[in-house]
């Protein structure tokens, strides 16, 4: 027995030390986009409490990687009697998942440029919003518009808080039914809402056999998959239908999260993608680069003008055009009225105070959101998020302007 | 000390002035110390059902006890209710305390009773370190092989056996309660057998050696002299297994499919109450619906206390009735 005793103490070490060197050297490499299949909702599900209990910001932005914390003490002290411009200042961020992998890449690049981090948290939207009205973070980030009360909430707190559009993504519809390729079911929202109220609970059913023409439809049950954990995600898609069906707003709604009549819910985009992947007979929404990563075969949606498209870039970018954006950009563009628009997607906002309370940061920030809008935007289509269109940079350059500091705009473009 | 004859080798030798000054300085500090410590784990767990319940308050105001008897969640709405996760909570915990007791309690007499030391060893050395592997990554072997591989059998079962509510319904894929169930089984196996194999192997070689000298077969022995008097501990361990089964979060939310709906099947999927809180914790907006996660967690709290309530009073029990006997 001592033998094996000793067997186990020097092979659990190995292993402590193996979890230790692991984890060291993901931490310091930035975060790739989505490639992972399952570390998602691991690191979505475990960061919320520690980061809530040990935010003070002052302390994150001392912590991250030594060297970088020295250039802007020393650059503060010299300009501001030059220029008005002050150097640049680390800031914090916190927010959806959904944007993270574009965020990293763009604070990483935009950093090196600056000399200045730029810590983003990829907690969850909801997370996000609370940390930002708790004024812990500089800014937020949500791929949801913030409900009436959270908005009330935060305005006490720091004042209005202005929506900035980043970029948009799509959901894709995506399902598995053996020897029927990508883009050979075509689907209206009705139907879709249909499917995922239960009402609809076999593929050959007519109303789907209608539509499809010359596939033969298997008489198979269609098994519901839905995101389990609060998301963004699920956002766009309830939105979607809501809009295009009555029974779906008045039986279900539109938020984070619902009360799903449907059968089985995945943890985060890689768990919904992983179930259809291996669920015969499946039908789930996912992020588009899920889709296009697991090579999920996806439907066609018929959108607003009557035309059948399948989730693309450029579909989604023709969303937001013709049609008339609200000044402070809080808008769903599901079912878009372009003809060639993509039904379901949706922008991700960065959140920010419109009154910052910090000089350098607030300058810091503006002029961050002001690169990520017009030279940021080519660094999305690799990663499969679609740059804005004309129409919404405009508007963010005209929200960005509106930031300021003391009763002075904060950027000088 | 020092004049006591019998006393240890060890202190004889050191001198007499310093052994006896560590000795009164060190009592005090270390006896407040260790009231210290102790205080501070009773202070925790006081301060845990502290900050559960004012977290939980909006949802406690609201919903008041209907919250564990109402079956909806519907974050849209603001109405939560408890009830399929703790349905669910249970119905997996039983499944795997149902598979996991007898392969436990099986493999604990095997490694005592019937087996050389040469191979006992090993064999717990391997039961050990499956304990040690993290819960997300047997929820992944659940999710890449156990999945896939329960469907069929959750047909052929639905097939044969589809007049039992338990086994009736639709097969989604082979994620749900049963699944679920599994993976807890492998959780707490290693836990139930190591407590087990150690009760079994303290019972005294005298009352094997008595019930053998009788004339009793191994299996009499074993049945009649051996579990009797482990009895209590073997409970303990049980307990301590289902203690963890109510809390395991990660590999159950991977595999039980997530849906929140009150159902007899053990195919269809589910939800448990940390699997629910997981799942919706970074996402869930301030006011009711935050206070109703905060709520389960305290549900959640309160059944495991509960369980540890009935363990104690089984040990308590059964010891008396042990004694009463003798």
């Amino acid at each position: 027995m001592k033998k094996f005793k000793w067997l186990t103490l020097s092979l659990s070490v190995i292993l402590l030390l193996a979890f230790g060197l692991m984890s060291c050297t993901s931490s310091n490499t930035t975060t790739p986009p989505p490639q992972t299949t399952t570390a998602p909702p691991t690191q979505t599900t475990t960061t919320p409490p520690t980061q809530t209990t040990t935010t003070p910001p002052t302390q994150t932005t001392t912590t991250p990687p030594t060297q970088t914390t020295t250039p802007p003490t020393q650059t503060t002290t010299t300009p501001p009697t030059v220029t008005p411009t002050l150097a640049p200042v680390n800031l914090n961020g916190a927010g959806g998942t959904f944007p993270a992998p574009l965020y990293t890449v763009w604070f990483s690049e935009y950093a090196k440029m600056i000399g200045a981090q730029i810590n983003y948290q990829a907690v969850g939207s909801g997370a996000g919003i609370n940390q930002i009205t708790a004024g812990t973070v500089d800014f937020g980030a949500s791929d949801a518009i913030m409900t009436a009360a959270q908005q009330s909430k935060a305005e006490a707190a720091g004042g209005p808080i202005l929506h900035i559009p980043m970029t948009s993504g799509a959901v894709a519809i995506v399902y598995n039914l053996p020897g029927i390729a990508s883009e050979q079911i075509k689907l209206t929202g009705d139907i879709l809402a249909k499917i995922y109220l239960k009402t609809i609970k076999f593929w050959n059913d007519p109303l789907i056999a209608a539509l499809n023409p010359g596939v033969t439809l298997p008489n198979s049950a269609i098994v519901v998959v839905h995101r389990s954990d609060g998301s963004g995600t699920t956002f766009i898609f309830t939105n979607y239908l809501s809009k295009v069906s009555q029974d779906w707003s008045t039986q279900v709604g539109n938020a984070t999260a619902v009360n799903w009549p449907g059968d089985i819910g995945g943890q985060g985009n890689a768990g919904v993608a992983g179930i259809v992947q291996k669920t015969v007979g499946a039908i789930g929404y996912v992020e588009l680069a899920y889709a296009e990563q697991n090579k999920l075969p996806w439907a066609l949606l018929k959108n607003a003008a009557g035309n059948y498209e399948a989730p693309s870039l450029a579909g989604t970018t023709k969303a937001s055009e013709g049609v008339t954006l609200p000044d402070d950009m809080k808008i769903m563009i599901t079912n878009s009225t372009n003809p060639d628009a993509y039904p379901i997607c949706g922008f991700t906002w960065i959140l920010a105070y419109q009154q910052q309370k910090d000089k350098a940061k607030g300058q810091t920030l503006v002029n961050m959101l002001w690169w990520a809008i017009h030279d940021g935007q080519q660094y999305g289509t690799t990663l499969d998020y679609a740059p804005l269109s004309a129409a919404a940079v405009t508007n963010a350059e005209n929200e960005i302007r509106s930031i300021t500091y003391q009763g002075q705009p904060l950027l000088n473009k | 000390m020092n004049y006591d004859k019998s006393g240890t080798s060890q202190k004889s030798r050191l001198p007499a002035q310093l052994s006896d000054r560590h000795w009164r300085l060190g009592d005090p500090i270390f006896s407040n110390l260790t009231l210290f410590f102790a205080l501070v784990m009773a202070s925790l767990l006081i301060g845990f059902i502290i900050t559960l319940s004012t977290n939980a308050w909006p949802a406690i105001k609201q919903f008041g006890i209907h919250f564990i008897f109402n079956s909806t969640w519907d974050p849209v709405r603001e109405l939560f209710g408890a009830l399929p996760a703790i349905y669910g909570t249970l119905l997996c915990s039983a499944i795997g305390l149902l598979i996991a007791v007898p392969i436990s309690f099986g493999a604990a007499i095997f490694l005592v009773e019937m087996t050389p030391s040469w191979i006992s060893g090993p064999a717990s050395f391997l039961i050990e370190m499956l304990a040690a592997i993290p819960s997300v990554i047997i929820g992944l072997w659940g999710l890449f092989v156990l999945v896939p591989h329960i469907k069929p059998v959750e047909t052929w079962l639905g097939h044969y056996f589809g007049f039992l509510p338990i086994f009736k319904g639709t097969v989604f894929g082979g994620l749900g309660f049963l699944s679920a169930g599994i993976i807890l089984t492998f959780m707490i196996v290693p836990i139930i057998t190591a407590v087990s194999r150690d009760a079994i192997r303290a019972v005294p070689d005298t009352q094997r050696e008595a019930m053998l000298a009788l004339g009793a077969t191994r299996w009499e022995t074993i049945l009649r002299a051996v579990i009797p008097y482990c009895r209590s501990s073997l409970v303990g361990g049980v307990i301590l297994g289902l203690g963890r089964a109510l809390g395991e979060t990660m590999a159950v939310t991977m595999v039980i499919g997530n849906s929140y709906k009150l159902t007899a099947s053990l195919f269809s999927p589910g939800t448990t109450i940390a699997s629910k809180i997981a799942s919706e914790f970074a996402e869930a907006a301030e006011g009711v619906p935050m206070g109703s996660l905060v709520e389960l967690a305290l549900v959640l709290f309160g059944i495991t206390l509960l369980v540890n309530v009935i363990a104690r009073l089984l040990v308590w029990r059964l010891t008396s009735v042990k004694a009463a006997k003798e």
